[in-house]
């Protein structure tokens, strides 16, 4: 077995899904690919991933949260990344920028859909260490 | 029972006790609204103790003379229109200020009573000016949740057309990129999946433009009367390619003729809708049964699928706008999510009914019935 890191992902954009799964293991970790909640949440159960990002909205409006805050309450020491388009296009704002949003968003950090590479691959790097 | 809130504006102590007499136990009813209405009565002297009320309170109807000490009526009149505040003015005058009451009608104030008035006047004068606030603020309420369901509309179509653009856009990089090196071969996949989001797109958008056609035309789109098992047929036909992908066979049971009187596009609309819907959540080899049956002034069309079917859970959401149902089979079926929505709203414009019995992993069937249109 290979000591790359695990990187779960959770999309239910397929494209969204490869693309991400490619720089991930172009950054050379190991992408777990999962295009919708309910597997995501068997995955957590059964295995601790080293990082994860989540799209928000899958099956519901908020699964990305419903996921960040699964895997916060087993593991609390695992970093999680929500990807998502809807601020750009609601001017809703989910920042975490006060210790209120933090505690319920469960995510340390949000980034917007199109991701670019060699932001993704900086943010992990932190996360990471 | 609702009340509205009203202020005697007048500074002839007889006039306002009369006004309270006559409208104190008066309440007013309309067979069109369910609601009825009571007057709840206040009383200003003079121009000045008005204005001060209407600022600090929000009345619904104003009485409001326009001989006053201090400040004259229409003065009034002029703040309330300028300041937009929301209520209905009615006006008390005397005779020889008709002038002056059709100024102020045109400055906003909604009906007058010429003073002396006989309770059965200002009675009627009463109900006229409730039944209009109680139309302004019905229209505006309708304008506010267009305005709020414009706004989701919009932000969903938006999110809807960018999450393709977002992977066509991110396959397009690493092609550029040559990120899996220079072999053509390896991005085969990217190039096939970015044509498939394109191709989704342009459903969407097309889907969008039909749902606005159908929301936006009402009764005056052209009409006549078709047989509509031909309108089936040519459908059929044009969606013979689809039907070759997945070797899907449909099997029709149709009338000779049927005659149908209604808007073609639409109709086709429909027959579009249900039987590309009844190919892409088919089975591969699966079968579509189309029957068309004429019936006393309507027409019943009815798909049945062995397809994927659909839990009642599911069922249950498949009207809404942009409504997918999301599962492990569905998943890269390409849809814009609009098309049975718009197909609801059109067969609603034809007082039909459409629907919908599915059980999972046996396929489902809609049945329509529509009445001919109004000629």
């Amino acid at each position: 077995m290979t000591n790359k890191k695990n990187i779960l992902l959770v999309d239910d954009d397929l494209d969204q899904l490869e693309i991400v799964g490619l720089y991930v293991s172009k950054f050379g970790f190991n992408p777990i690919k999962i295009d919708n909640q309910k597997e995501a949440e068997t995955y957590i159960e059964n295995n601790k991933p080293d990082l994860a990002i989540f799209d928000l909205m899958m099956e519901n409006e908020d699964s990305g949260f419903i996921l960040s805050y699964k895997l916060k309450k087993k593991y609390p020491d695992v970093p999680v990344i929500i990807i998502t388009a809807v601020a750009s296009e609601t001017g809703m704002s989910f920042g975490l920028d006060n210790e209120t949003n933090k505690t319920w968003i469960k995510a340390d950090l949000y980034l917007e859909k199109n991701i670019r590479e060699d932001q993704l691959h900086r943010e992990m790097k932190r996360l990471l260490n | 029972m609702a009340k509205l809130k009203t202020l005697i504006v007048d500074d002839e102590p007889g006039i306002r006790s009369g006004i309270r007499r006559i409208l104190s136990n008066f309440t007013t009813s309309y067979p069109f609204i369910e609601e009825n209405f009571e007057y709840e009565l206040e009383e200003a002297e003079d121009g000045i103790i008005a204005l001060d009320k209407i600022k600090i309170k929000k009345y619904d109807i104003i009485l409001l003379d326009n001989k006053l000490p201090g400040i004259e009526g229409i003065e009034i009149l002029n703040i309330i229109k300028k300041e937009e505040i929301d209520c209905a003015v009615m006006m008390i005058t005397s005779f020889a200020s008709l002038d002056l009451a059709v100024r102020a009608t045109n400055e906003g104030a909604y009906n007058f009573v010429p003073k002396p008035f006989t309770p059965a006047e200002l009675r009627t004068a009463m109900e006229n000016i409730t039944k209009h606030l109680y139309l302004k603020r019905l229209t505006k309420d309708v304008n506010k949740e267009e305005k709020q369901f414009r706004f989701q509309f919009l932000s969903i179509i938006g999110h809807e057309l960018k999450s393709p653009i977002n992977a066509v856009e991110s396959y397009l990089r690493i092609i550029l990129e040559q990120q899996l090196g220079n072999n053509i071969d390896d991005y085969k996949t990217m190039i096939l999946r970015s044509i498939e989001r394109i191709k989704g797109m342009r459903t969407l958008i097309s889907d969008m433009l039909d749902l606005t056609k159908v929301q936006s035309q009402n009764q005056n789109l052209p009409k006549s009367e078709l047989d509509i098992c031909s309108l089936a047929k040519r459908i059929i036909e044009t969606l013979e390619p689809m039907q070759q992908q997945r070797n899907i066979k449909i099997y029709t049971d149709f009338p000779a003729e049927c005659n149908f009187y209604c808007n073609e596009n639409e109709i086709n609309i429909i027959f579009n809708n249900l039987i590309s819907n009844a190919i892409k959540y088919n089975i591969e080899n699966g079968k579509i049964f189309l029957t068309i049956k004429p019936e006393e002034n309507q027409i019943k069309i009815i798909t049945e699928d062995t397809g994927i079917g659909m839990t009642k859970e599911e069922v249950d959401m498949l009207f809404g706008e942009f409504v997918r149902i999301k599962n492990n089979q569905t998943k890269n079926i390409e849809g814009s999510g609009l098309g049975l929505s718009i197909l609801k709203k059109i067969i609603e414009k034809y007082h039909g009914t459409i629907n919908v019995d599915s059980t999972p992993d046996k396929g489902t069937t809609f049945s329509i019935k529509m009445f001919h249109a109004e000629k």
